[in-house]
């Protein structure tokens, strides 16, 4: 048995080893995070109350609007949707476009920037600054999602387990399908009702 | 010929490396989770991965904690350091009648894999299953490894109580025979959102956690808060909690776990203690000692899992020193009462100095 822990781990080895050239690029993270400032990401949560006030509203507006989303047919409005979803939230929130989307469990901070993917909570590796342990300079995203939860009226639904994520649902509108989804149990209810 | 050695709890009657029958109320055939149930105080451990092929490495690593240890857990590339998988440690444990606590780490397996993994172990004999997240790759020797996280630790909890319970696949497809399984979960609540963990405990359980094992524990007040709130929402009663203690070599190997090994809260107080001993790790093993006397007496506290990483040797001595086991033995790998008999008649033929002939031979054998 050895006596001491090594001072170097296997990592800093391996980095050592890799061949030295001028470009070294300024951060890689295996989620291939686009890089950019985390301020909006970080307002958005700041504001989850206002947020979740406005997604209420606006996912009344979308079901209102399933006669009108169904006459056109949902293939063919699902492009500009998305085209519209994807940029919006992904200025509002980084989103990654899973397809089901859980901001309003979760703070309105999207589970899928966290580098482990995790939608159930944080993992245990979370700095002692509340940083993430993967990327360092990037505030952990659950530490962030528990702060935002508990700004909203909604916020215990952070304690629902959340199932994994289907990949097959990947570059999918999530206002499409949460919309279409409600429509559909609102008319087993009527049905039932009659 | 020697007496019969009086039998041990928790054997099975036809040879001690059989698995034992499911008592009722039990969800595994594992003694873990006796241990646990009967509300003894559970010690469990981790055994240092070997990087190697041969199977004796295993052994000779496990045999340290014989008589000492309820489960042994069987890592799952932790730090995400390539080793024997956890799989292949399972098999060959299992093999020699030792409980092992397979880990499961989410970082390097699809939902595929890992349910087809559970279903293996629990073949093999795997009565514990410990759903973790898992390091990221940026941690370990390969930090160009792909990381999977396909499920995280709450829904691959999820996905092993649903083959257990309902029989099924995550799909949805039926299990001729579901796996029988003690579930656990790990808990840090040494790292932040500090208000947000017993609430993540309690998703846990909800997830199917029976029991949890927590991270290093070396800020015991911090501990005591955590408990605190956990006992207010009573989840000391749905769940079996232990924590996770452990020798630190020395200082110096204290501020480098804090500062490069993630989640692992160390105050200062334990480095000052250390720096001012005389032997560095003595002091270490002290301090651990004391620290399992000072959570053994907190509520909802069922049992400690010691991980001495590189002083596996010193696990025995923690276990008595600290008195946790009170008396009480747990399982020893010892002799099958059939290969005992083989090797007493070999020790007869090469040791005791006889000549036995065959007049001898059929007169005590009538």
């Amino acid at each position: 048995m050895v006596d001491t822990q090594p001072t170097v781990t296997q990592a800093t080895l391996v980095k050592k080893a890799a061949p030295k050239s001028d470009y070294k690029p300024a951060d890689v993270s295996p989620q291939r995070r686009v890089q950019r400032s985390y301020t909006i990401r970080l307002w958005s949560i700041r504001h989850s109350r206002l947020l979740e006030w406005f997604y209420s509203r606006f996912a009344d507006m979308f079901l209102l609007l399933h006669p009108l989303w169904k006459k056109i047919g949902y293939g063919r409005v699902e492009a500009p949707i998305k085209f519209v979803e994807k940029r919006v939230k992904g200025l509002m929130f980084d989103c990654r476009m899973c397809g089901q989307c859980v901001l309003s469990s979760t703070g309105m901070s999207c589970p899928m920037n966290c580098p482990k993917q995790l939608r159930n909570g944080p993992c245990g590796g979370v700095r002692a600054n509340g940083n993430c342990e993967v990327e360092p300079d990037m505030p952990c995203v659950w530490v962030k999602a528990w702060e935002g939860s508990r700004n909203m009226v909604k916020g215990d639904a952070i304690l629902n387990v959340q199932k994994p994520v289907d990949q097959s649902l990947r570059e999918t509108s999530a206002w499409l399908r949460v919309t279409a989804q409600a429509a559909a149990t609102r008319e087993t209810a009527s049905k039932e009702v009659a | 010929m020697n007496p019969p050695r009086p039998r041990q709890p928790d054997e099975h009657p036809d040879g001690i490396d059989l698995p034992l029958d499911r008592l009722p109320g039990h969800s595994s055939r594992g003694r873990l989770e006796r241990v646990l149930r009967r509300g003894e105080f559970a010690v469990t451990t981790e055994l240092n991965p070997p990087d190697s092929a041969d199977p004796e490495d295993v052994y000779n690593r496990a045999r340290i904690f014989d008589g000492w240890v309820d489960g042994i857990n069987a890592v799952d590339a932790s730090g995400a350091n390539c080793h024997m998988s956890s799989v292949g440690i399972c098999a060959l444990l299992t093999r020699m009648g030792y409980a092992p606590i397979m880990q499961i780490a989410c970082r390097d397996k699809n939902r595929i894999a890992i349910q087809g993994d559970v279903l293996g172990a629990a073949a093999m004999g795997v009565a514990n299953i410990l759903c973790l997240t898992g390091d990221g790759v940026q941690a370990g020797d390969q930090p160009g490894a792909k990381p999977v996280f396909d499920l995280d630790s709450m829904s691959l909890l999820e996905t092993v109580r649903i083959m257990r319970d309902n029989g099924k696949f995550l799909s949805g497809r039926k299990l001729t025979t579901p796996p029988q399984l003690f579930l656990g979960a790990a808990v840090n609540p040494f790292a932040p959102p500090y208000d947000f963990r017993p609430v993540h405990l309690g998703k846990k359980i909800a997830a199917g956690a029976q029991f949890v094992q927590s991270q290093y524990c070396f800020d015991v007040p911090m501990f005591r808060t955590f408990m605190q709130q956990v006992r207010d929402r009573g989840y000391d009663e749905k769940c079996f909690i232990l924590v996770g203690v452990g020798p630190l070599a020395s200082a110096k190997t204290a501020k480098w776990i804090r500062s490069n090994v993630p989640g692992i809260h160390i105050p200062d107080s334990i480095i000052a203690r250390l720096e001012g001993a005389q032997d560095q790790k003595k002091e270490g093993k002290q301090i651990c000692i004391d620290i399992i006397n000072e959570v053994k007496e907190i509520a909802g506290v069922s049992g400690i899992h010691v991980m001495a990483y590189r002083q596996e040797e010193y696990v025995a001595e923690i276990v008595d020193e600290s008195g946790v086991l009170k008396g009480r033995r747990p399982w020893k790998r010892e002799a099958r009462a059939d290969d005992q008999l083989v090797a007493d008649r070999l020790e007869h033929l090469l040791h005791d100095d006889v000549t036995e002939s065959q007049v001898d031979m059929v007169k005590t054998a009538h």
